[in-house]
C-alpha cells in the first residue's frame, strides 16, 4: 500500500524582511497508512512548520514530499486545495469551528468544496457525529458546547471526507486532562479502523501513547522511535 | 463550491453584522435613490414639455428675425403686414397664417387692475395654433382688418379683472386705451415657462396703433402637412430674406423646438444623474472598505476554509458574492425609495416625474456593477490569503 506521506530531505526556510530564517533543514519521513506518529518538541522545534507541509497548507522550499503518492511541487494550488480535502484532514488546538455555524454544518464544511448539496452534507455530518458521540448535538452551535464536544465535532469535520490521514495539531492542548484523555482515546479509535494519524503534542505523556515518536529540534529529526 | 451554497453564506455573513451591512449600503441606497428620482423627474419634465410644445398645434413653422443661435444679438423686426401677404402667397391658404405682436401692458376693468401679454393677432389665431375658448366669440376678419379695439381675454386676466363675473361684453383699458371685451380663453396654465393665462389677444392692427408703429414680431405657418414643412420653411425664408435684405430670418418647428429644449434638459439631468452617481461611487468606496475589515476579521475562518479545500477562487466568489448582495440589496432600497420620492414629487408638487423601465433597471445593473468593480480588491485578497498565516490570526 502507498505510504500516506513521504517527506525526503523536506526544508522549508522563511524569508523574513530579507534574511533567510530555516524552520525545517532536511527532514525524512515516512507516514505509513493507518500508522500512529507522535512528532514532539519544544516551539521553535519546527513541528508546526513539519503538520503544514505535511497537510498541503505550505510547501517545502528543498527536498520531495508526497501526499497520497503526489508531489505536492507539481500541484497547481487548485490541485492542492483538492488534495487537502481528499486526502487530508485537520484537527487544530483551537478546534477552529464557525462560530455561527451549528455542529452538523460545521461537520458538513469540507464537504461544500466537493460541491455535495446540502441535504447529503447533513445527512453524512450526521452519520459523522454519531461516530464521534455527538449524536444528540447536531443543532447546537459551538458556543453551547463544551470544549472536548467541540473538538470532537472538528474531529468529525476532519473525517467527513474519507482521509486517509489525520493531522492532529495539540488537540488536547486547550482540554483537561479527562477530556483530553477522551479525545485521544477518539483519534486512536480512528488509526485502529485504518486512518493514519500524526499528533503533534509538546507533551510526553500523550507522544508516548503513540505507535512511534519523533523527536524535533531546531528544524531536524534527532530522534525517531 | 456551489453557487447558492456562495449566496447563503454572504447573506448569513452580512446578517451577523446587520447594522454594519444597513450602513454600508445607505451610501448605495442614496446614490441609487438620486439617481432614480432625478432621472424621474428629468423624463417627466421632457414628457411634460413635449406635450406642451405638441399642444401647440401640429405641423407649425414659426419664423422670426434674427438668427437662432446662443449668444445672437436681438434683432429688431422689420416685418410688417405686408410681408404677412406675400407670405400667404406663397402658402395659398391665408388661415394658414398667424401673426403676432406682442407687449407687455397694463390692464383695468373698473378698480381693478392687472398685468397682461398683450398679444396682436390675426383671427385665424385658434386655428393655427390649438386655443379653445370658455366665454363668448373670437376675433373675426372685420375685427382685425379695421382696427377694431375688441379683446379676447386669457383665464388668469379674466380672473384678476372680473373674478367669477361674466366679463363679455365689458370694457376694459389695454396701455390707457379702451377695449371691449368679446370673449375668454380656457385655462391654459403653464407653457414652456410662459403663463398663458395672462395673454389677452387683441387685432394685430389695433396693437399696432396702440403701439405706434406697423411691425409685427413675427409669423406662424401650419403646414398642411410634415413633408411640406421644409419645403416651405425654404420659401418663406427666401422671400423674407429678399424683401428685407439686411436682416436674417430663422424658421423653426416643433422639433427643432423640441430637440433643442431635449437637449437642454437632457444636459442638465445628465449632469444631475452624474452628481447622484458620484455618491454612488462613495458607496461603492465604503463598500470596498467594510469588505477589507470583513476579510481582515475572518481572516481564521478563510484559513479553516482553505485548509479543508476551499480553493482561492471559492474564497474569491464568497467574498465578492457578498459585496454584491450589499450592493444590490442598498440598489433595490434605493430604487424603492428614489421611486417613492419620485411619485411623492409627482403627486404633491408641481414637477412632474415618471419612472422609465430602462432607469430603474440601470440603476439596478450599476449597483451590482459597483459590488462587482469594489468588492474585486478585498474578495481577491481573501484568496490569496496564506492559509498557513490565515490560521494563526488572532
Amino acid at each position: 500500500m502507498t505510504p500516506a506521506i513521504v517527506a525526503t530531505g523536506v526544508s522549508r526556510t522563511y524569508h523574513l524582511d530579507g534574511l533567510d530564517v530555516p524552520a525545517l533543514r532536511g527532514v525524512s519521513l515516512t507516514v505509513a497508512a493507518g500508522d500512529y506518529v507522535a512528532v514532539v518538541g519544544t516551539s521553535g522545534s519546527g513541528k508546526s512548520t513539519l503538520m503544514h507541509l505535511l497537510g498541503g497548507l505550505d510547501r517545502p522550499t528543498g527536498g520531495t514530499l508526497l501526499i497520497g503518492g503526489r508531489d505536492v511541487a507539481t500541484l497547481s494550488p487548485d490541485e492542492l486545495a483538492a488534495l487537502r480535502n481528499t486526502t487530508i484532514g485537520f484537527v487544530f488546538q483551537s478546534f477552529h469551528l464557525l462560530a455561527r455555524t451549528t455542529a452538523q454544518d460545521n461537520v458538513g464544511l469540507p464537504l461544500v468544496y466537493r460541491g455535495i448539496g446540502r441535504r447529503e452534507r447533513r445527512a453524512r455530518a450526521a452519520a459523522m457525529l454519531e461516530r464521534v458521540g455527538l449524536a444528540h448535538r447536531t443543532g447546537h452551535r459551538p458556543n453551547q458546547l463544551s470544549g472536548g464536544e467541540q473538538q470532537r465535532v472538528a474531529i468529525a469535520r476532519a473525517l467527513v471526507t474519507g482521509p486517509s490521514v489525520l493531522l492532529a495539531d495539540e488537540p488536547t492542548g486547550n482540554l483537561d486532562s479527562t477530556t483530553g484523555g477522551q479525545v485521544l482515546e477518539l483519534l486512536e479509535s480512528l488509526n485502529a479502523e485504518g486512518v493514519a494519524v500524526v499528533l503533534v503534542t509538546h507533551d510526553r505523556e500523550v507522544a508516548a501513547r503513540a505507535r512511534r515518536q519523533i523527536v524535533m529540534r531546531d528544524g531536524l529529526i534527532v530522534d525517531a522511535a | 463550491m456551489r453557487i447558492a451554497e456562495a449566496w447563503r453564506v454572504a447573506l448569513d455573513a452580512l446578517r451577523a453584522n446587520r447594522l454594519r451591512s444597513l450602513l454600508t449600503m445607505l451610501g448605495v441606497v442614496i446614490g441609487v435613490a438620486a439617481v432614480v428620482a432625478l432621472v424621474a423627474i428629468g423624463t417627466g419634465t421632457r414628457q411634460q414639455i413635449e406635450r406642451q410644445v405638441e399642444g401647440l398645434g401640429s405641423n407649425l413653422l414659426i419664423v422670426v428675425p434674427g438668427r437662432l443661435e446662443a449668444g445672437a444679438a436681438p434683432t429688431s423686426s422689420p416685418l410688417t403686414l405686408d410681408d404677412v401677404d406675400a407670405v400667404n402667397r406663397i402658402v395659398g391658404d391665408p388661415t394658414r397664417v398667424a401673426v403676432t405682436i406682442s407687449s407687455g401692458e397694463t390692464v383695468r376693468a373698473g378698480s381693478r387692475t392687472g398685468f397682461a401679454s398683450m398679444q396682436g393677432v390675426v383671427e385665424t389665431t385658434p386655428t393655427v395654433f390649438v386655443r379653445r375658448l370658455d366665454r363668448g366669440a373670437y376675433l373675426t376678419r372685420t375685427d382685425v382688418s379695421t382696427g377694431r379695439r375688441v379683446a379676447v381675454l386669457g383665464a388668469g386676466v379674466s380672473h384678476d379683472l372680473f373674478g367669477d363675473r361674466d366679463p363679455i361684453g365689458r370694457q376694459i383699458t389695454i396701455g390707457g386705451v379702451r377695449f371691449r371685451v368679446i370673449g375668454t380663453f380656457e385655462a391654459l396654465g403653464q407653457s414652456l415657462g410662459v403663463d398663458r393665462d395672462s395673454e389677452v389677444h387683441v387685432p394685430v392692427t389695433a396693437a399696432q396703433r396702440l403701439l405706434g408703429t406697423a411691425r409685427i414680431d413675427g409669423l406662424a405657418i401650419r403646414a398642411p402637412d410634415r413633408e411640406r414643412i421644409a419645403e416651405l420653411s425654404a420659401a418663406v425664408v427666401a422671400t423674407l430674406a429678399e424683401r428685407h435684405p439686411d436682416t436674417d430670418f430663422s424658421a423653426v418647428t416643433q422639433e427643432q423646438i423640441l430637440g433643442v429644449l431635449g437637449d437642454i434638459l437632457g444636459v442638465l439631468t445628465g449632469v444631475l444623474a452624474a452628481i447622484a452617481g458620484i455618491s454612488l461611487l462613495v458607496g461603492g468606496v465604503g463598500v470596498s472598505n467594510i469588505m477589507l475589515v470583513s476579510v481582515r476579521e475572518r481572516t481564521r475562518e478563510i484559513g479553516l476554509r482553505k485548509a479543508v479545500g476551499a480553493r482561492p477562487r471559492d474564497i474569491g466568489v464568497q467574498f465578492l458574492l457578498e459585496a454584491v448582495l450589499l450592493t444590490t440589496t442598498g440598489g433595490i432600497i434605493g430604487l424603492l425609495l428614489g421611486a417613492g420620492t419620485a411619485l411623492l414629487v409627482d403627486r404633491l408638487s408641481p414637477v412632474p416625474a415618471a419612472l422609465t423601465w430602462w432607469s430603474t433597471a440601470l440603476a439596478f445593473g450599476v449597483s451590482a456593477a459597483v459590488g462587482i468593480i469594489f468588492g474585486v480588491v478585498p474578495a481577491q485578497r481573501a484568496g490569496r490569503l496564506d492559509p498557513v498565516v490565515a490560521l494563526r490570526a488572532e
